[in-house]
Order: C-alpha cells, then structure tokens, then sequence
C-alpha cells in the first residue's frame, strides 16, 4: 500500500520539482546575462525574481522528505506567513531607502542572506550529524562570516562603526583563520563523541562570527565596495553549500553562479584601483606611507562668477563627480547645471571613474535618479582621449581619481591607478570642502596646476550658487 | 582518505553541477560595463537568497521546536534578502530606463 503511493504520488512529483528547478536554474542565467546591458537589464531582474518564485512554489506543492511526506498544513501555513511577513518588510525597506544609502541597504540584504544560510547548516547538522558533514561546516562557516561582515560593512557604510587599523589585524586574523581550519579538522576526523562533535560545532560559529568582524574592521572605506563584492560571492558560496546538503539543484547552481559573479565582479573592481585582492585585505590604504617631497605650487581660488562665465561659454565641458556629490546630494543640482550649460549651447558629458562613489557604478544609479540620461555618462577610458580639446572640468567632490601622481609620481601610495585626465584639460574647477586630502590621504598636484583653480565650499551651496550665478548672466 | 573517496563517487552529479556553474558564472558575468555593477552586485545579491528554498523545506518539514525557531527566523531572513534584494535592484534600474534616446 505504501509502496504504491509511494509510487504514484512521489515518482511525478520529484519529476516536475528537479524540472522546475532547472528551469529556474535557466532563468537565473538568462537574468544575470540581461543584466549586463543598461537596455536589458530591468527585464533581467525580472527574469531572475521569476526564477526565484517558481522553485519556491513548486517546493512548497511538491517537496516531500525522507518519509514521502508532503509538507503539512499548518506547516505549510507557517511558510506563507513568514514569507508573507519578510517579504512585505523587505520590499518596504528597498522602496524606502536613499539612493545614497543603498550600498548600506545591499550589505545588509547580503547579511541576512549568509545568516540564513549559516542556520539551514546549522540546523542540517543537529538533525543528520553524519550526512554530508563538511559541506555542511563549510556553509555554516561561510554563511555565519557573510552574515557579521556584512553586518559591519553596513555599519561602516552608514557611519556606525569606525575602522581599526593595526598591523597586528593581519596576524590575528590569520590566527583566527587557523583556529577555523583547527576546529574543522577536529569535527571531521577527531573521531569526538557526538557531544562533542556538537559543541565544536556551535565553537566554529562563534569563532565565524568572530571572524567575519575582525575581518572587515580593518578595512577602510575606499575599500569596501571591493569587500562587500566579496562577502556577496561568499553568500551565494554558503547557499550553494546548503543546497549541497539537500541536493537541491536549484540552491546549488544560484549559489555558485552568484559565488562565481561575485568573484569576477570582485576582481574588476580591484582592478580598477590598481589594488590586488590581497592587498585590499591585508594592507590599509595610504593612512601615513610615502612622503613625497615634490615641490607644490600655489593654489588659486576662483570667484564664482568667474566660474559661472567660464562654465557658460564654454563648448565642452566634462563634470568629474566624486563622493562629496553624492554626500552633499547635489545630484539634482548638478543636472540643472548641466540642463544651464547646454541651453547656452556648450556640451555637458560626465565622467565616471569606475570607483566613483561608495561601489562601481554607485554614481551612474546617483546621477540616473537625477534624471541625468546615461548616455552623457562616459567611463574613463572613453573620455580620457576627449580630455586635450575639453574647455573646463569641473570635479566635484572627487580628488584621488583626478590625482596626476598616480600617472608619475612612484613614491606616490596611489601609483599605478587609472585617473581621469583632467590635467590635460584646458581649465579646472574644483569644488571641494576645504583642502582636506582625499580617502587616501595623499597632496593631490592638480590642484596646484596653473590651470586649475579651487571653489571652496560645500558642493551643494556651491552648485546652488552657480546655478543662481549662470541663471543671471 | 575513503570518506573522501566516497563523497566524490555519491555526489558526482552536484560536484559537475558546482564546477560547470563556476565557468557559467563567470562568462555571464564578463565584460559588464562599470555602470552596472552596482545594479548587478544587487541583483546577484537578491539570487544569493535561493536559501529560502532551503528555508521552505526545514519549516515545511519542521516538528521540533528548535526546528521551528530557527527554521522561520532562516525563513524570514532568506525573505528578506529576496524579496529586498529585487526591489532594490528594481528601483536602481528604473532609473536607467527613463530618457534614454
């Protein structure tokens, strides 16, 4: 009798569930290439929500467990509850989100996602000790290091936590990572008492935890985008790992194909700051280092009607935006000023350093909400040519990205990056706060060039000024 | 050594799986332009929550109530994840749709 249900109900069941979840697996694929390009990248988003709704109602109609059976009633009435309630906060929380604050908002998504992971792991293991234990322990590691670092990301990101920088990081947490591997090695092959076995468990998520924070703390926030990049693959690494331990293939490919994005996306962003991975994690940005004694010049401030003069009969004119924009959210200015230069008949372009902002491609979403069509942003290596027959640059708010020392100065921590060359421009505005140094604490040349010339103030008030200055002319 | 052995020879379907998912991952994923990585971050970030699947088999099967805490509490948060992760992809696309040529 049992036999035979068993037969009917399981057989076609399980056929349409692994169907369903490659099909998903399919949409996943399909989502991520579309969002490689800006025209397609809204239909792939959702392409992808699409791919994760249906593994999730087909698991919840068709899932059985060992025994064959079906998720209950009130079982499955807990599911729709709790997914109804953490989707309506959810969904909440992303409308209601600053476009500013929405590297925060992405860290904190990718923290939930690691600790949900870490606890499927956790609770796998209470229930089946013996059944595939290491994937186990590894998305439980993962996870439970995703879940703190991220959360300290977010912190970092929204002001909440301050960096810590000691050289003495590096060494404890390569102790740590030891004590990780120590713990592991002892669960697997210590031959330990089920007891144990379990309580060196629960001694790796502390240490995890543990981890995850001392790993994130010493990292400052030029860095961060290229860390939370990284935490972001090591979720999808964890979920990939719990999808291991119920064979389900739908967690297993989503898992990996964002672990494997992940990766990539990591290594691009460390490339465009001419920083190894490796050298993100370990060593601290700049901070002392390098005293370069080369001579510097004076600097030259402008007024702002000179400024509004030079902006308005210029032909071409190239808006450098930097953090300060983004945290003076004059974004919106910015764009008037643009709307201003081209209906007095110059050309008004952007452009985009790949670290401009808190995470690559930060600035493009900023400038997009300010209605600011995309095609008037140019990345660097398109507008670098450009820059010789370029009337004025006007930098807002950036400054190691436009620092020549980078192209000559050897001494200089920040040799090597690519820069927008705004040097070989014909003028340059800066607008900046003060003559605070930038993020890696170093002189900046530019502004000291002949050409270039300092708006002081912040750049919200200055770029209000300007706009009521151009206005009047 | 044989536990190892045997995890390799039982798992060959999900072990080809990972490997062939890797190289999947990365082909998608190169020669992105720099002004979609954060959108793309976000977005593989909101697939990162497939755990909810793995969330709706603990609390769908779920009968002890360490099972039950820990199982809704993984639940919720994979919601979360998903369910933010694709609205906050969604809003910053939105943005790149509005006056384009």
């Amino acid at each position: 009798m049992t036999a035979l249900i068993l037969l009917n109900s399981v057989l076609p069941v399980t056929f349409v569930l692994e169907y369903s979840y490659l099909l998903a697996a399919i949409m996943f694929v399909i989502g991520l290439k579309l969002q490689s390009h800006p025209e397609t990248a809204r239909r792939g988003n959702l392409w992808a929500a699409a791919g994760m709704i249906l593994p999730m109602i087909t698991t919840f109609l068709f899932h059985r467990n060992p025994n064959g059976d079906a998720i209950s009633l009130v079982n499955g009435m807990v599911v729709v509850l709790t997914i109804a309630a953490g989707g309506v906060i959810g969904a909440v929380m992303a409308r209601k989100v600053k476009m500013t604050a929405m590297p925060q908002m992405v860290s904190f998504f990718n923290a939930t996602g690691g600790a949900a992971s870490a606890i499927v792991a956790l609770i796998e293991f209470t229930k089946n000790p013996d059944q595939a234990v290491l994937v186990g322990l590894l998305g439980l590691i993962i996870g439970t290091i995703a879940f703190s670092g991220s959360m300290i990301a977010y912190g970092k990101l929204d002001g909440k936590v301050g960096d810590i920088f000691s050289k003495y990081m590096t060494w404890v947490n390569l102790l740590f990572m030891l004590i990780l591997v120590v713990i592991t090695v002892l669960i697997l092959f210590g031959g330990y008492s089920l007891e144990t076995r379990t309580y060196l468990v629960y001694g790796l998520l502390a240490m995890s935890l543990i981890y995850g924070v001392s790993f994130v703390m010493p990292i400052g926030g030029a860095d961060m985008p290229v860390v939370i990049s990284l935490l972001n693959s090591l979720t999808g690494i964890a979920a990939a790992m719990a999808g291991f331990i119920y064979q389900n293939e739908a967690m297993i490919l989503g898992g990996i194909l964002v672990g494997a994005a992940g990766t990539i996306l990591t290594i691009q962003m460390c490339k465009a700051m001419n920083r190894s991975l490796l050298n993100v994690i370990i060593g601290s940005f700049g901070g002392g280092g390098a005293a370069s004694n080369k001579e510097i010049g004076i600097i030259k401030e402008v007024s702002l009607s000179d400024a509004a003069v030079l902006l308005s009969y210029s032909s071409k004119v190239v808006i450098v935006p930097g953090y300060g924009l983004a945290v003076a959210q004059a974004q919106h200015l910015c764009h008037e000023l643009e709307k201003l230069i081209e209906e007095k008949g110059g050309e008004v372009k952007y452009a985009i350093h790949p670290v401009a902002g808190r995470m690559p491609g930060h600035m493009n979403v900023l400038l997009a909400e300010a209605d600011v069509s995309y095609d008037k942003l140019i990345e660097m290596d398109d507008i670098n040519p450009e820059m010789p027959n370029t009337d004025v640059v006007l930098v807002i708010g950036a400054n190691d990205v436009v620092n020549p020392a980078a192209l000559d100065d050897a001494s200089s921590p920040i040799y090597g990056m690519p820069i927008i060359k705004t040097h070989e421009a014909k003028n340059v505005i800066v607008m900046k706060r003060g003559m605070g140094k930038g993020y890696a604490a170093i002189e900046n040349y530019l502004f000291y060039e002949p050409k270039t010339r300092m708006l002081f103030g912040n750049a919200k008030d200055s770029l209000q000024k300007l706009v009521t200055e151009i206005k009047t002319l | 050594m044989d536990s190892i052995l045997n995890f390799l020879i039982n798992n060959k379907e999900a072990i080809f799986i990972i490997v062939l998912s890797v190289f999947l991952g990365f082909e998608v994923i190169s020669n992105v332009p720099s002004v979609l990585h954060t959108p793309l971050m976000s977005g593989a970030n909101a697939i990162s929550g497939v755990i909810i699947i793995g969330g709706i088999i603990l609390v769908g099967h779920a009968s002890t109530s360490f099972e039950w805490i820990f199982g809704i509490l993984a639940l919720f948060l994979a919601t979360l994840n998903v369910a933010g992760g694709y609205v906050v992809t969604d809003r910053m696309l939105e943005m790149f749709k509005k006056k384009k040529k």
